[in-house]
């Protein structure tokens, strides 16, 4: 069965433990600054939202990129980068409408995730559930119910 | 380079010099890192004689090498210095962002040294390092100082600051890193305020590498396994956050009720965690690195203490609550706002307000002095005296010295509930005997995080023993203190200690440094830190009269509750705790003792 990531912002405590594993599998050291997930924080109202590709079905960052170093595979759904092609215009940077694509400035190349090839690390340590890795009918059904028990709890309230 | 960065920056703020050094491998080993090598920095470099708000005196901002890693919570840095309302030394330890964000810029700590001229702040973005002009930033609140720093340097850069408080040097000043988080007590602000030192803006975009990731990984999940698994770390603290204890600690009679006049407060629940998450709470929030998630994020809608914020954490409740005898919440969090707005530790605010309720009830204190009736109870005194002393204006510079000054002033030192001068929190040891001997043996003075005995004595864990005993509680203690010492020196926080102990954390510490420690090493690492932090305030003037509480907690027993009758029966445990240390009769760490710990 397809798996696919599921963001619930709401549960993120903002505690950075998606990006420290992230980047401890991809650069083999602690360093969120290179982490393919991010964590946006607003510290005053104490919400944070964890931000990561999540592999569209139709890439935008595949369809600018004009060196095609970015490719969807069509059995695992993962969207990846070839360094070596990469020329590094930073199209894709500007096309992905999630902000989720990455500039490597030592590196002159583009990286985002990529799933850690199929066991996220990310979801794997995150503490809160804010970023889950399930199989797609299941994470579905799920992100509905936790919206329809906001709705039954105003009802409720109507009531 | 695994676990530690590596290097330390030197900030002389007279010279305005900064030197990077690098880290002194031997120490780091023996002393670990945060609250133990801060220690052994200060005590290798600064008289402990030194008049703390000199500029021979010392401010160091330490990580450990579990700062900035995955490990479980780890997310800790310690201010260590020679603290102003002990006169001992200080170690303040706190969580948040700041300390690992230090660690990816590349630093393991920084010493600061000397005086500014005037006010200036540290930038620091990875190998950039430079003191900046601070004056548009003098006299404002660890808020805005906090946002202005942000928008001037980017929104990626994490401060720690003072607010007026350190500035104007209240004895129990804090610093405050990422708007809510406190490096709380013994008065480390004030220090930062007396060098001229408003904030530390960092950001940092290294790496910091472990020495066996499948290793260290295997550890940290194991680690979080079981904190996942224990009630405390997996329900009590994320649910209702550490203030789920007001009412726990009451039922077992030793809430510490105006001015530890009693051990009982009956209207409790109503500053209770549970009563937080139906009313104020918005969300729960996570330090770095955080499995648990205690913090509170908090608002007031309406009223006369509107206003949004952080906390009230258990100790905050308790200060502002049973001890000045107040119940309402509101009014507790926004004195709480204001503490975190200003730079005030909430634990000395709230007791000091507490000491000056009774010696206003005892006709010490008149209303003409104070400007109005301070009564226990006054939920309006708790909210206007916290603002007050913030600013040292008015009766709040007399508060603004902490409780045992203030009560020393109308001659009655004993009413202050204070230990070495700094104010006790949240736990009346006459009905925990363990925690009574914790308090007096503190490094720090007035503290119930160098030994948190009540983790047993009350909450059972990791058993449940006895707390109306005397018996065994100096070996109780001496485990506790070292496995904080060394617990605090790696990093990572001191709640994770309900679902782990010495095994899970020696073999996270072990794979992300690659030096072997055992669970036996690393005690005494602790042992060591706690030994080094005694010599320091013994060639500071301590000694062992010091190790004692006030004649109230000895004497009067508490009058309502389940430990009614109590109290402390303190000479029956110091005495062993001395030998148990390897100590003589007067305190003082033996030549065999020195000699084994490699202190010689």
């Amino acid at each position: 069965m397809e798996k696919i990531l599921v963001i619930n912002p709401e549960k993120c405590t903002g505690c950075s433990s998606c990006e420290l594993a992230c980047s401890l599998e991809h650069e083999s050291e602690f360093k969120p600054s290179k982490s393919r997930v991010s964590v946006h924080r607003w510290p005053k109202i104490g919400v944070s939202v964890p931000l990561t590709c999540l592999q569209c079905d139709e890439p935008a960052c595949e369809k600018v990129c004009m060196a095609g170093a970015i490719s969807k595979d069509p059995d695992t759904g993962i969207v990846a980068v070839n360094e070596e092609q990469c020329i590094g215009c930073r199209l894709c940077v500007s096309a992905c409408p999630f902000g989720n694509m990455n500039y490597d400035l030592s590196g002159k190349h583009v990286f985002k995730c990529d799933l850690c090839k199929g066991e996220p690390e990310c979801a794997k340590f995150c503490p809160s559930g804010a970023i889950e890795y399930k199989p797609a009918s299941e994470a579905l059904v799920n992100r509905k119910k936790f919206i329809a028990e906001k709705f039954s709890e105003i009802l409720k309230e109507v009531k | 380079m695994y676990g530690w960065a590596g290097k330390i920056l030197r900030v002389n703020l007279s010279e305005g010099k900064i030197v990077k050094e690098d880290l002194n491998i031997e120490d780091a080993r023996n002393f670990i890192g945060a609250r133990g090598l801060g220690t052994k920095i200060m005590y290798d470099e600064v008289d402990p004689q030194v008049d703390p708000f000199s500029p021979e005196n010392k401010l160091i901002f330490a990580t450990g090498p579990l700062t900035g890693t995955l490990a479980t919570s780890g997310g800790r840095y310690d201010v260590v210095t020679k603290g102003p309302l002990t006169g001992t030394i200080a170690a303040s330890n706190s969580g948040g962002y700041f300390g690992p964000e230090l660690k990816f810029a590349g630093y393991d700590l920084i010493i600061f040294e000397g005086k500014a001229k005037e006010p200036v702040y540290l930038y620091i973005y990875d190998d950039d390092v430079e003191l900046r002009c601070a004056k548009h930033l003098w006299g404002k609140s660890t808020h805005e100082t906090t946002d202005i720093l942000m928008e001037e340097n980017g929104e990626n850069f994490k401060v720690a600051c003072i607010g007026p408080a350190g500035e104007k040097k209240v004895l129990f000043a804090n610093i405050i890193n990422d708007m809510h988080r406190a490096a709380g007590r013994t008065g480390v602000g004030a220090v930062m305020g007396s060098k001229n030192l408003k904030a530390i803006a960092v950001r940092g975009t290294k790496g910091i590498k472990v020495a066996a990731m499948d290793k260290f990984k295997e550890a940290v999940l194991n680690a979080r396994k079981k904190l996942v698994e224990h009630p405390v770390t997996s329900q009590g603290l994320p649910t209702y956050g550490t203030n789920v204890l007001v009412n726990i600690i009451n039922q077992s009679g030793i809430l510490p009720t105006r001015n530890f006049q009693d051990g009982y407060f009956e209207e409790a629940d109503k500053t209770g965690g549970e009563t937080l998450t139906e009313t104020l709470l918005i969300r729960n929030k996570g330090c770095f690195a955080c499995s648990i998630g205690c913090g509170r994020v908090t608002a007031i809608k309406q009223g006369p203490y509107k206003g949004e914020g952080e906390g009230p954490e258990y100790e905050t409740a308790w200060a502002y609550g049973a001890q000045c005898g107040v119940d309402n919440l509101e009014a507790i969090t926004k004195a709480n706002y204001i503490c975190n707005e200003m730079g005030l530790d909430t634990i000395s605010m709230g007791s000091t307000i507490a000491c000056a309720m009774e010696l206003f009830e005892k006709g010490y204190i008149t209303e003409e002095e104070v400007g109005m009736k301070l009564n226990f109870g006054n939920a309006d005194a708790i909210v206007e005296l916290t603002r007050k002393t913030g600013l040292r204006e008015g009766f709040g510079d007399k508060l603004a010295l902490g409780s045992y000054r203030l009560a020393e002033s109308y001659g009655v030192p004993e009413l202050s509930m204070s230990v070495k001068k700094q104010e006790m929190p949240a736990y009346d040891p006459r009905g925990a005997q363990g925690m009574g001997l914790e308090y007096a043996t503190s490094n720090r003075g007035g503290c119930h995080v160098r030994g948190y005995l009540t983790s047993p004595e009350i909450l059972g864990v990791p058993e449940k023993i006895d707390p109306h005993t005397t018996e065994g509680k100096a070996q109780w203690l001496k485990t506790f203190q070292d496995l904080t010492a060394a617990l605090d020196s790696s990093g990572i926080c001191l709640f994770t200690t309900f679902g782990i102990g010495g095994d899970e954390i020696s073999a996270m510490l072990s794979s992300a440094t690659g030096i072997d420690y055992s669970t036996d090493d690393f005690l005494k690492a602790g042992d060591r830190i706690w030994n080094l932090e005694r010599l320091f305030n013994l060639k500071a003037g301590l000694t062992a009269d010091d190790d004692t509480l006030p004649p109230r907690l000895l004497k009067e027993p508490i009058k309502s509750g389940p430990s009614k009758g109590k109290v402390v029966k303190l000479d029956e445990m110091k005495g062993d705790y001395y030998k148990i240390r390897g100590w003589d009769d007067e305190g003082r760490p033996t030549e065999e003792k020195l000699e084994e710990l490699g202190l010689k």
